[in-house]
């Protein structure tokens, strides 16, 4: 069977308070901790934080924890305005990035968990070698046969490079794929969202000349039909694309060059 | 612990160039089923409370003998095509995945040869 419950050395048990100082407008943080030089178990520690002394996303929360509270706490972040894709986790229930999730948007405890279903390095911190490889095994990058013009780039009309929007904006933060059931229990072959998202891009754009290549490597019940419109993806995706539609385009495309 | 390169086991054994005949199978067979169940809804409630000599005769009729086997039959493939997809999510036992799945293909192929049986037994007043 797919796994549905955690195994006894994931299952979460305790964790410690830490009251903070008080102030005007506290509110309880609690996150997901995992340590593992110590052989324990996953536990969820408490944090009560001043929001007035703190910046409006959960990342300057984190942060704030990080650098006055506890300087232990693990997570990967960077750019803190929503285009690096490292602050992905699973904040109050869904997946989004911790830069542009505003504490306001949650209501009363803020829970946050590593993204779902993936082995966890530390904290908050998820394994993504695997989803890397799925996006490399698609090959992501321009494959062409024609030799590059010689004193231009390769151009591409205004309309046809309209089609990558909705698609390039893209940042691989794995929400998408961490969020979708059938990434959970068949994440090993199922390409998930994302990387479909991205073979589409691909595909779609009139300066690649290995679309059929593509679609040949996509053609499979486990790489792409594993997809049953779920639309967890969409829901959760936090730069508002739509990966669900990007894959019932490359199932489209599917029906297209075959028939019935 | 396996000292494959990620991407190998990402790559696995490659596309197997197939998946999409059953997509398109799976939703011509559920539209056609949209009309056929309607069908059946109203070919069952007009018999209701009916005795059984009429509700032989009615089902011995040509054309409702012709719908409800095509019915029948398509409500089996269209269920076979979705439970093969259900075992496959979630049934990662290979022995019991594979068993599983000629099970399902076997009990939609041997109802089909059923209902035709016995289909065709009432219709030709066997």
């Amino acid at each position: 069977m797919a796994q549905f419950r955690l195994p006894e050395n994931s299952r979460i048990s305790g964790g410690k308070h830490h009251p903070g100082k008080g102030g005007k407008d506290v509110r309880r943080f609690k996150i997901y901790r995992w340590e593992p030089d110590a052989g324990n178990n996953p536990s969820m520690d408490t944090f009560d934080v001043d929001l007035a002394d703190c910046g409006p996303m959960v990342l300057d929360a984190l942060i704030k924890i990080k650098s006055e509270v506890d300087a232990t706490l693990t997570f990967r972040r960077s750019c803190r305005e929503g285009i690096c894709g490292s602050c992905a986790m699973n904040i109050d229930g869904s997946n989004s990035l911790a830069c542009t999730k505003a504490i306001a948007d949650v209501k009363g405890e803020v829970k946050i968990y590593p993204l779902p279903h993936m082995p966890v390095v530390k904290d908050l911190v998820p394994d993504l070698t695997h989803f890397y490889a799925q996006h490399a095994s698609i090959k992501p990058w321009i494959r062409t046969q024609s030799a590059p013009p010689p004193d231009t780039e390769r151009l591409q009309s205004k309309e046809d490079r309209s089609k990558l929007d909705g698609l390039y904006e893209c940042i691989l933060c794995a929400c998408c794929s961490t969020s979708c059931p059938s990434y959970w229990w068949n994440g090993d072959r199922y390409l998930g969202p994302a990387i479909l998202l991205q073979a589409y891009r691909w595909i779609i754009d009139s300066r690649d000349e290995a679309a059929g290549e593509r679609l040949d490597d996509l053609e499979d019940p486990f790489k792409l039909y594993r997809c049953h419109t779920i639309m967890n993806c969409t829901k959760s995706c936090p730069k508002g694309l739509n990966p669900a539609l990007a894959i019932a385009e490359i199932k489209k495309l599917m029906v297209a060059r075959r028939g019935l | 612990m396996s000292l494959q390169t990620p991407l190998a086991q990402a790559r696995g054994l490659g596309s197997s160039k197939n998946g999409t005949e059953h997509w398109i199978v799976q939703r011509i067979t559920a539209v056609l089923l949209l009309p056929l169940t309607l069908w059946f809804i109203y070919f069952a409630c007009t018999l209701v409370g009916a005795e059984y000599a009429a509700v032989r005769s009615a089902v011995a009729q040509p054309w409702c003998a012709a719908l409800l086997a095509a019915f029948l039959i398509i409500v089996l493939y269209h269920a076979q095509l979705g439970l093969q997809v259900v075992i496959e999510d979630y049934l990662h036992v290979r022995w019991l995945e594979l068993s599983a799945l000629i099970a399902v293909k076997f009990i939609a192929f041997f109802g089909s040869i059923v209902v035709l049986l016995a289909l065709a037994r009432v219709a030709l007043g066997a």
